[in-house]
C-alpha cells in the first residue's frame, strides 16, 4: 500500500482502490508533522503555558490566587451572570427554533440572519451598544439615574452584554436539528388532541435535548469566558463588577503573573470540560446534533 | 402582523403566535434595538465631526492594522488550517481523536486567557520569544504579535468548514482521475482542491471577520503602541475611557458597516458552498 507512487498507472484498475487515495508515505508524514506543528504553535504550547505559569510557584501559591477573596468574587459573578444569560438565552433558542421550524413565515431567513448577528459584532461594541442605551451620556442614562437604578457598572450590565454575545449559540444548534427532524410527531400528538405546551414537552423536547445540550455547553462556555463585551460595561469596580475574565486581566496589568495565570488555569480547564462534554455529545448523539 | 400570520392556515400546530413574540421581543429589546441606537448616537455628530473621529491618523492607523493582521492571520490559517483538515480527515496517527477534539479550543478558551498566555510564550523572556528575539524577530508587543493571536483564534473557522467537504469527497472521483492517468499532483490541484475551494473561502471569511473585530486576545500581546500595534476595538475602549461617548460611536458604526458587508459575503459564500455541496453529491 505504501508503494503508492506507481498509483497513477492507467491500467492497474485491481489494487487503485486503496492507492488512488493515498499520497507516498512521505508526503503524509510530512503533512502530518506540518499540521501538529501548526497545532502545537498556536494550541498546546498556549494551553500548556497557562497551567505551567498557574503552577510556576507551587500549589500554595496557586491555591492562595484562586480562593483570594477578589478572586471568589469574581467567580460567583461570572457564574451567576451565566446562570441568569444561558437560561435565557436556552428559552429563547427554543422559542425561536419553534417559530422558524415549525411554522411558514415570510422573512424566515431574515429572521434566522438576524439571530446570527451578535456573531459579526466585534465584542467591544455589544458592550458599547448598552452604555450607549444606560450609560451616563446613554439614552435612558438621565431617567436611570433619576430613580437610582444602576445598568452598567453593575450586574445588569455584565448581564446584559453575556446575553447580547450569546443569543445565537442554541438558536443556531436548535435550528437545524429541528428543521431536519419535521413536524409529523408534532401534529400527530396535536391532532390527537395534546395541548401546545404537552406535545412541546413530550415530544419535541425529548427529541431535541441532546441538541440543546450541546447549545447549552457552547452558550455556557461563551458566557464564562466572555471579556470584551463584558469589559466596556463592568466599570472595573474590584470585589463587585469583576468577573473572571476581568480579574485575570487586572492581576496580570498588575504583574501578578502567577495569580493571573492561577485564575486563567480555572477558566482553561473550563474551556477542556466543555470540548470534552462537546466531543461526548457529537460521539454519544452524532445523529442527533446537527453538524 | 399579517404576513407572519398569512400562512399559519392549515397548520395545526400551536403556539405560534407565542414563540415568535417571545422571538422578536426579546431579539429586538436586546440586539436590535441597542444596535440602532448606535447608529442613532452618530447623528448627534456633524459631518465633520463625525470625519474627525473616524479619520483621524491614529484611528486610521488601526483601521490598517486590523485589517492587514486579519487578512495575513486569515491567509496563514487557511494555509495550515487546510492541512490539518486535511491529516484529521485523511490520515491516521495516535491522538488523532483528541487532536481533533482540541481544535475548538479557541472557541472555547476565553479570549484574556489566550491573550496572557501568547504575551508570556512570545515576551522577549518567555519560551519561544526567548529564542526568537537573539535572531532579530520581535514578536510580543510589535503588529506580528497582534497577527499571531489573530492565528490563534481564526484557526478553527477553517479546520471546521473544510473538515466535513473533505470528508464528504466521494472516492469514486479521485479513482477516476487515477484510472485516467491523473497523477496524485494533478488529481489532487484538478479534482479535489477545486472541491474544496468554496468551503476553504468560507472558512477564510469566517476567520477573517472574526479577526477583524477580535479584542481579548490581542491587547495583551500587542502592546498598543499608537499608530504602530493599536488595533480598532481598542480604539473605541480608549475613546470611551475619555467619555468620548460619540468618538467611539462613530469608529463602532464604521466597524459594523464592515462586519455586516462581511456578514453578507459569508452568507453568499455559504450559500454557493450548500448549493455547490448539494450538486457535488446530487
Amino acid at each position: 500500500m505504501i508503494s503508492g507512487a506507481t498509483t497513477a498507472q492507467p491500467i492497474a484498475t485491481w489494487g487503485v482502490r486503496s492507492n488512488a487515495r493515498e499520497e507516498p508515505a512521505w508526503v503524509r508524514l510530512g503533512l502530518i508533522v506540518i499540521a501538529l506543528s501548526f497545532l502545537t504553535l498556536f494550541l498546546f504550547i498556549p494551553l500548556g503555558t497557562v497551567f505551567y505559569e498557574g503552577l510556576k510557584k507551587g500549589w500554595g501559591a496557586y491555591l492562595a490566587a484562586v480562593t483570594h477573596s477578589d478572586a471568589i468574587d469574581a467567580i460567583k459573578l461570572t457564574l451567576m451572570a451565566a446562570a441568569i444569560a444561558v437560561p435565557l438565552n436556552a428559552a429563547f433558542g427554543l422559542a425561536a427554533a419553534w417559530a422558524i421550524t415549525k411554522f411558514e413565515f415570510r422573512g424566515k431567513q431574515v429572521l434566522i440572519t438576524l439571530i446570527d448577528l451578535p456573531f459579526s459584532v466585534s465584542p467591544v461594541i455589544s458592550g458599547l451598544v448598552y452604555m450607549l442605551m444606560f450609560g451616563a451620556q446613554g439614552w435612558l442614562g438621565p431617567w436611570l439615574n433619576e430613580h437610582d437604578i444602576k445598568i452598567v457598572f453593575a450586574l445588569p450590565g455584565i448581564v446584559l452584554a453575556t446575553i447580547f454575545v450569546t443569543v445565537p449559540f442554541i438558536a443556531r444548534e436548535l435550528i437545524p436539528l429541528m428543521e431536519a427532524q419535521g413536524k409529523a410527531q408534532e401534529e400527530a400528538a396535536a391532532t390527537l388532541g395534546a395541548g401546545g405546551f404537552q406535545t412541546f414537552w413530550h415530544v419535541t423536547l425529548p427529541r431535541v435535548k441532546w441538541g440543546l445540550l450541546y447549545g447549552v455547553v457552547l452558550c455556557n462556555a461563551r458566557a464564562m469566558g466572555e471579556f470584551g463585551a463584558v469589559s466596556v460595561v463592568s466599570g472595573h469596580i474590584r470585589g463587585a463588577t469583576n468577573t473572571m475574565t476581568l480579574h485575570v486581566e487586572i492581576l496580570y496589568n498588575e504583574y501578578q503573573f502567577s495569580a493571573a495565570f492561577a485564575v486563567a488555569s480555572l477558566l482553561a480547564s473550563l474551556a477542556l470540560l466543555t470540548l470534552a462534554a462537546k466531543t461526548f455529545i457529537e460521539w454519544k448523539h452524532g445523529r442527533e446534533v446537527a453538524s | 402582523m399579517r404576513t407572519l400570520t398569512a400562512k399559519r392556515r392549515g397548520n395545526v400546530l400551536p403556539g405560534f403566535r407565542l414563540a415568535m413574540g417571545f422571538t422578536l421581543t426579546y431579539l429586538s429589546l436586546l440586539v436590535l434595538i441597542p444596535l440602532s441606537a448606535t447608529f442613532l448616537k452618530t447623528f448627534t455628530l456633524s459631518w465633520d465631526q463625525f470625519w474627525a473621529a473616524v479619520a483621524s491618523p491614529r484611528v486610521v492607523a488601526a483601521y490598517k492594522l486590523s485589517f492587514g493582521a486579519s487578512l495575513a492571520a486569515a491567509t496563514i490559517n487557511a494555509v495550515f488550517g487546510f492541512i490539518v483538515a486535511w491529516v484529521l480527515t485523511r490520515y491516521e496517527f495516535p491522538g488523532r481523536k483528541l487532536v481533533d477534539a482540541l481544535v475548538d479550543l479557541p472557541f472555547a478558551l476565553p479570549t484574556s486567557v489566550a491573550g496572557i498566555a501568547l504575551t508570556a510564550i512570545y515576551a522577549p523572556n518567555g519560551i519561544l520569544g526567548s529564542i526568537l528575539e537573539p535572531l532579530g524577530f520581535k514578536v510580543a508587543f510589535t503588529p506580528v504579535g497582534v497577527m499571531v493571536a489573530l492565528v490563534f483564534i481564526g484557526m478553527p473557522f477553517v479546520v471546521r468548514t473544510v473538515q466535513p467537504v473533505l470528508a464528504d469527497l466521494e472516492a469514486e472521483r479521485e479513482e477516476a482521475a487515477a484510472t485516467l492517468g491523473a497523477g496524485r499532483w494533478a488529481t489532487f490541484t484538478k479534482v479535489l482542491f477545486p472541491t474544496v475551494r468554496p468551503a476553504l473561502m468560507t472558512g477564510f471569511a469566517l476567520a477573517f471577520a472574526r479577526a477583524v473585530g477580535e479584542y481579548g486576545s490581542v491587547i495583551f500581546i500587542a502592546g498598543n503602541i499608537p499608530l504602530v500595534s493599536e488595533i480598532t476595538p481598542l480604539i473605541i475602549i480608549t475613546k470611551l475611557e475619555q467619555y468620548d461617548y460619540a468618538g467611539a460611536t462613530a469608529v463602532a458604526v464604521v466597524m459594523l458597516m464592515i462586519s455586516f458587508a462581511l456578514l453578507l459575503l459569508i452568507n453568499y459564500l455559504q450559500w454557493r458552498l450548500t448549493r455547490f455541496r448539494s450538486a457535488v453529491t446530487a
